[in-house]
């Protein structure tokens, strides 16, 4: 199976500290600072389906202004991932989790 | 300039004029529909949606009930859809003095036939796992469903049209005169028009047609505090109210949750303003999540009210004038009037065809404020 | 003292603070970002390898100096950033910080809310691998990304050649710079264009460094579709000379000019006319920016001017708020700062003629293409409740109808394409097809923010 390719291409790199987040079960390898956008876009996931038919989305215009990127959290709630910083640790998925606390 | 001539004008195209207008001209009756925006722009298009049997008026139970079955037949009698669902309806209680008065809004509700379930809190948390435990006892009823306001207006008002009834939008009244047995308007174009029969269905702005002809009412404008949430997993399947008020609130099929609260907020209906505080929507927030914390994280994306007609004692006037024959008056809804709206049109219709209507409405006569009004418990607890 | 807050930590609102700053009173500084700037003079996290200097090019000593004087201000400041302002309630803001909601009563209250794209739909214009143009130029400064290997840029905008200019020299190849513009019409614009020679020559050297890098760079272009599987994999356009072309590519930047972000203006209170120009409602404003007594309107966020107008403008807003207060103001610095103001946005007017906005092409649109991008409503839709008896003839009416423009992002993306597709249907001008209204919350607030005391 081929790896997803990346949509976002680094081209300076960061200095801070590494932040390693899951997605979708899978582990996404970041620097504190990252947006979580930008981190889920170098590493070519998909980032969410729309609520209505479900076609893919990721984001569009990266400054909080579009609101197409929000992603699930493992709270059962969804943050704007353009306008998140990551964290270490962070747990997020591209649809809703029903075992999610606030689904559960 | 002599005008043109109609059987009957109705002056208002909310849902009650637009529903009126369709009864009527299914009767033959030549109808003009004059609305001063466009149709169902007003509370009865910015309302909850909500088509609850539950804790309704004692009185009003046989024109609601009536108006219900006029609401399940809507696809069939109107040749489109509004968004009409048979959701049920959950009323919520967090104490025992709420239960006591729980159970006295059940046993209203029974006594005309309508079926209502007992939920114990045991029960509640296996069929809604979603609410929070704080309800010490609930009544469902299956009966009771939801609508889109925004499209039932229009979709009723092109029903008429297609039976024949001319509706003018962007026409406001300007003067209502005496004219024979019938009534002379004139229209914000210059334009006139005679008609037989007049129905005053203007909502908060009612009262001038009504002084015009020596009646008066206590209204006065004022709108709910609503809002709108990103879309969710869909699993809020009926209508969910609180019974202190503090939360209605529905979940639609594409995931969004509507919700309404108390208190209202005075309105302007001259500057056309329903003004939503950012504290009640705060407090909203606050009382949703209290009472379903799975939506503690779900985002609101947008507030919304209306301006909607209010009378102290909490019910609408519905009926012929007590001065003026030929004159029908059907205002002052608060807040409630969406579910009755068919049912009113119905009524309204067979009062001006057959002279009368099998559904009782003597509570609703607008006689009632010639005496001292009456305050509504409901009305305290409602506003600010 | 009377409490004044400033809205937006861009060029305008550093610019208001630092006068205001410099009379002695200490205004508050509300940002939504988390480092001042704005978004053109956005400044990245110090921890990242980016040489602003060259990614700003002409206008690097600008942004330096603008940071330089920011940090000077900040100790005279009530500073707040990451905050959210998300209704206005009479002299009353509803904030959200740190995932709470807050209040802040003023007395004066600068908005200078900023701008984002102004984008048109074309088929494909969802996928996975589409951005607004000002979010290319955000990810790079930002995030040190670009937005894809292989990136076309699509739209009017002299920003189109300035974005790609940066994505060459950072390592990105150009499939294409498409302007749906033809370029007569540009040079026709060229007279009002003149005012502001130093900004133009800038404009025209970006062009001609794409035509010297062997970039594709096209005018007067129909855009087609851009097409892909899950992801973008090409843009297909038809070019002035009529010819179909396929640009392969793994991104799009779209853009078609800035339009102000005016919801925070319309929850205070200001009064909206329809420009022409800009085919856009913006919101009324006196010569010094005063949209009604107690609110002042400045920077891109009330006319698209670009950063130096920003700039410009937010002074003069704090001029007029001081001769408001009764401070009294500098009628040499006021006058100097009213005619820069004046000049940079004729300037921009200008290019709203030459760059223009694709009215024709977006009534032209098929029905399939979707309109609005939160709640999946296409173009045929709103044309289809429009054609009803009794369908609506304005865009708030669309709205209720058909749930476009009523989903999270308030119609901020596709309201100036709803209005042209309204006023094509009702054969009238944008005027005509009316202003979506605003309402709070300007962004999406959970539940939670709301605290759990009653």
């Amino acid at each position: 199976m081929e790896p997803p390719r990346a949509q976002f291409r680094r081209v300076a790199a960061r200095t801070g500290r590494p932040a390693t987040l899951r997605f979708d079960g899978a582990t996404i390898h970041a620097t504190a600072g990252d947006s979580v956008l930008a981190a889920l876009l170098e590493s070519g996931v998909l980032v969410r389906r729309l609520e209505f038919g479900g076609e893919p989305r990721a984001g569009f215009c990266l400054m909080g202004a579009c609101q197409d990127c929000w992603v699930w959290s493992a709270e059962g709630g969804r943050i704007r991932a353009c306008t998140t910083p990551v964290a270490d640790g962070m747990e997020l998925f591209a649809e809703p989790q029903p075992q999610a606390p606030g689904h559960g | 300039m002599s005008g043109r001539t109609t059987d009957v004008a109705i002056v208002g195209g909310g849902l009650i004029g637009a529903w009126t207008a369709f009864f009527l001209a299914r009767r033959g009756q030549r109808v003009t529909l004059l609305e001063k925006g466009v149709v169902g722009a007003q509370s009865s298009g910015v309302n909850f949606g909500n088509l609850r049997l539950q804790g309704r008026f004692p009185g009003q139970y046989p024109l609601s009930l009536r108006s219900q079955a006029l609401w399940e037949d809507f696809d069939a009698l109107i040749g489109e859809d509004c968004e009409f669902e048979q959701t049920g309806h959950l009323y919520l209680a967090y104490d025992e003095e709420e239960h006591v008065k729980l159970e006295g809004y059940a046993k209203v509700s029974e006594s005309h036939g309508l079926a209502i379930e007992r939920v114990g809190p045991a029960e509640l948390k296996r069929r809604w796992p979603w609410l929070s435990e704080r309800a010490v006892a609930a009544t469902y009823s299956a009966r009771d469903a939801t609508a889109n306001p925004r499209l039932a207006t229009p979709t009723v008002a092109r029903a008429a049209a297609r039976l024949g009834v001319e509706i003018r939008e962007n026409a406001g009244v300007t003067a209502v005169e005496r004219s024979g047995d019938g009534f002379a308007l004139t229209l914000a174009d210059g334009g006139r028009l005679h008609c037989g029969a007049l129905v005053n269905s203007a909502g908060a702005w009612a009262l001038e047609i009504a002084e015009r002809f020596g009646e008066t009412a206590p209204v006065f404008p004022a709108g709910p505090p609503q809002f709108v949430t990103e879309p969710f997993p869909y699993r809020i399947e009926p209508s969910v109210q609180a019974i202190d008020g503090s939360v209605i609130f529905r979940q639609i099929p594409r995931g969004n949750i509507i919700l309404a609260g108390y208190p209202r907020t005075a309105a302007d209906p001259q500057a056309n303003r329903a003004p939503v505080p950012p504290a009640k929507t705060l407090a909203a927030m606050r009382a949703l999540a209290r009472v379903a914390p799975l939506l503690a994280q779900c985002h609101v994306i947008r507030v919304w009210s209306g301006i909607e007609a209010y009378l102290p004692d909490m019910i609408p006037v519905i009926g012929p004038s007590e001065t003026t024959p030929g004159l029908f008056h059907a205002f002052g809804f608060c807040g409630h009037g969406f579910q009755i709206g068919p049912g009113v049109g119905l009524c309204l219709s067979e009062m001006i065809v057959d002279g009368a209507t099998p559904t009782p409405l003597g509570p609703f006569s607008i006689g009632r404020f010639r005496s001292e009004a009456t305050v509504s418990e409901k009305f305290r607890k409602e506003f600010d | 003292m009377a409490e004044i807050v400033i809205i937006g930590a861009g060029p305008a609102g550093i610019a208001a603070a630092e006068m205001l700053c410099a009379k002695g009173l200490k205004p508050i500084l509300i940002d939504e970002g988390a480092r001042a700037g704005g978004q053109g003079y956005r400044r990245p996290a110090s921890d990242l390898a980016l040489d602003m200097n060259r990614l700003m090019g002409s206008e690097a000593e600008k942004y330096t100096a603008l940071h330089r004087r920011f940090e000077t201000l900040l100790p005279r400041l009530d500073y707040r950033p990451q905050t959210l302002v998300w209704a206005i309630d009479g002299s009353t803001l509803h904030l959200l910080r740190d995932g709470q909601a807050e209040t802040q009563p003023f007395d004066r209250l600068l908005i200078a809310s900023g701008a984002m794209d102004r984008i048109a739909p074309l088929p494909g214009w969802t996928l996975p691998g589409v951005f607004t143009l000002g979010g290319a130029q955000v990810a790079l400064k930002d995030q040190g990304c670009l937005i894809g290997n292989r990136v076309a840029f699509l739209g009017s905008s002299p920003l189109l050649t300035l974005a790609a200019k940066q994505y060459r020299e950072m390592g990105a190849e150009i499939a294409v710079i498409a302007d749906t513009t033809p370029f007569s019409a540009k040079i026709a614009a060229l007279p009002g264009l003149l005012r502001a020679p130093r900004t133009l020559v800038r404009g025209l050297w970006y062009m001609g460094a794409a035509l010297r890098a062997g970039i594709p760079l096209l005018h007067g272009v129909m855009p087609i579709a851009i097409e892909g599987e899950s992801r973008v994999e090409a843009l297909v356009l038809r070019d002035a000379q009529g010819r179909e072309r396929r640009f392969a590519c793994d991104a799009v930047a779209l853009g078609y000019g800035l339009k102000p972000e005016t919801q925070l203006a319309d929850l205070a209170g200001a009064s909206f006319a329809y420009d022409p120009d800009f085919r856009l409602f913006l919101p009324a404003i006196d010569s010094m920016g005063r949209a009604r007594p107690g609110l002042y309107l400045a920077g891109d966020g009330v006319r698209i001017g670009g950063a130096d107008a920003a700039e410009a403008s937010g002074a003069l807003a704090a001029q007029a708020i001081l001769a408001d207060l009764g401070h009294g103001q500098d009628i040499a610095v006021t006058r100097t700062l009213a005619r820069d103001v004046g000049r940079l946005r004729d300037f921009q007017r200008g290019l709203a003629r030459a760059f223009a906005w694709p009215k024709a092409q977006i009534a032209a649109l098929p029905d399939s293409v979707t309109l609005c991008r939160c709640e999946k409503i296409t173009i045929g839709e709103v044309r289809a409740a429009m054609a009803k008896d009794l369908g609506p003839v304005e865009v708030n009416r669309v709205k209720a109808m058909t749930r476009c423009g009523m989903g999270r992002c308030q119609g901020r993306v596709c309201g100036p394409a709803l209005q042209e597709i309204v006023a094509a249907e009702i054969g009238g001008d944008g005027a005509a097809a009316g202003r979506l209204r605003g309402q709070a919350p300007v962004k999406p607030i959970a539940l939670a923010a709301a605290g759990s005391t009653a």
